[in-house]
């Protein structure tokens, strides 16, 4: 499974001067879709918080962050901060997926959908794994059941590869099951 | 028409599109609508989305997401494998890959066994004909 967006650990501080010769070192963990993205959005958000610019400033550490167990089922929730047509909002959303990186582009995917909002308009504030008690969506309660049963009711039989794919078919397609 | 064949922990499914095609995996447990994980004695534990898997008839006994050994030992005691080798379903795919890897001579044996086959058919049919006609 390939994701577009990777998780980076990102460390940097501000110059050594000879008014403050150990500036504090500051670290960010940020979504981005290669190195060379995440050290620019770290030093976006870093010029919001402090004083400190990539001019004056120095990258010490970017690690690219895997996910730890990939084979178990998580709930994730994430808190972002994105730009409308009309302003800046809030919103906490929901996924449920194996992986932080699956669930970020579930996030990016669904907010271009539902609210026409592009990558670079989101910003993400926090994620968390939830345990399944406190999630707050029925979308993704709704999963929560260990005896989880449903039929899959349309069944578009596809070729097995692509190269078998034809544009003209004989009849129509039979989708029960 | 009610349906037969429900997605569940337990589910045996055969994939019938990318990687895996034509493997037979164990829905171990529903990630959301579209997507199951999924797990096969021979492959890491992944998900898997529903539209690369048929379901089958056969539904194994286990709880959500068990670890390999136990996947295995629930898979050997219920026999999937003769099951679906015994299906007319499995039996259907033995002969298709059969027929897929066949060499030349091979065909040719086919092709002999076939005129053989002809042959008897045909004798048995002229006997037939020749007794409702008399």
């Amino acid at each position: 499974m390939s994701y577009k967006f990777h998780q980076f650990q990102v460390v940097g501080r501000g110059l050594p001067t000879e008014s403050d010769e150990h500036p504090k070192i500051y670290r960010m963990k940020l979504w981005a879709t290669n190195e060379v993205r995440a050290k620019s959005k770290f030093w976006y958000f870093l010029r919001k918080l402090k004083k400190v610019k990539k001019s004056n400033g120095q990258m010490l550490a970017i690690n690219e962050i895997f996910e730890k167990n990939p084979t178990t089922i998580k709930n994730y929730g994430i808190w972002l901060r994105y730009q409308s047509r009309t302003g800046y909002h809030n919103m906490y959303k929901e996924y449920r997926d194996t992986t932080l990186n699956g669930g970020i582009e579930q996030m990016y995917t669904e907010m271009a959908s539902r609210h026409r909002v592009r990558h670079h308009c989101i910003q993400v504030i926090k994620t968390a794994t939830i345990p399944a008690k406190l999630c707050k969506r029925e979308s993704t309660k709704q999963f929560h059941n260990s005896k989880i049963k449903f039929p899959l009711v349309f069944k578009k039989v596809r070729p097995p590869t692509r190269k078998l794919k034809t544009t003209y078919k004989a009849s129509r397609p039979n989708l029960f099951v | 028409m009610p349906f037969k064949r429900y997605v569940e922990v337990g589910r045996i499914a055969l994939v019938n599109y990318g990687k895996d095609y034509g493997k037979l995996v164990v829905i171990v447990d529903v990630i959301d609508q579209n997507r199951a994980l999924v797990d096969a004695p021979d492959m890491v534990r992944g998900q898997m989305n529903f539209k690369r898997l048929t379901l089958t008839d056969i539904k194994i006994d286990i709880k959500r997401v068990p670890n390999k050994k136990t996947l295995i030992a629930a898979l050997e005691a219920a026999d999937v494998k003769n099951k679906w080798e015994s299906s007319s379903w499995g039996r259907k795919l033995i002969v298709q890959k059969k027929r897929a890897s066949l060499n030349d001579f091979d065909r040719f044996k086919i092709m002999l066994a076939k005129i053989k086959k002809a042959g008897v058919v045909r004798q048995e049919l002229a006997k037939l004909k020749k007794e409702t006609t008399c």
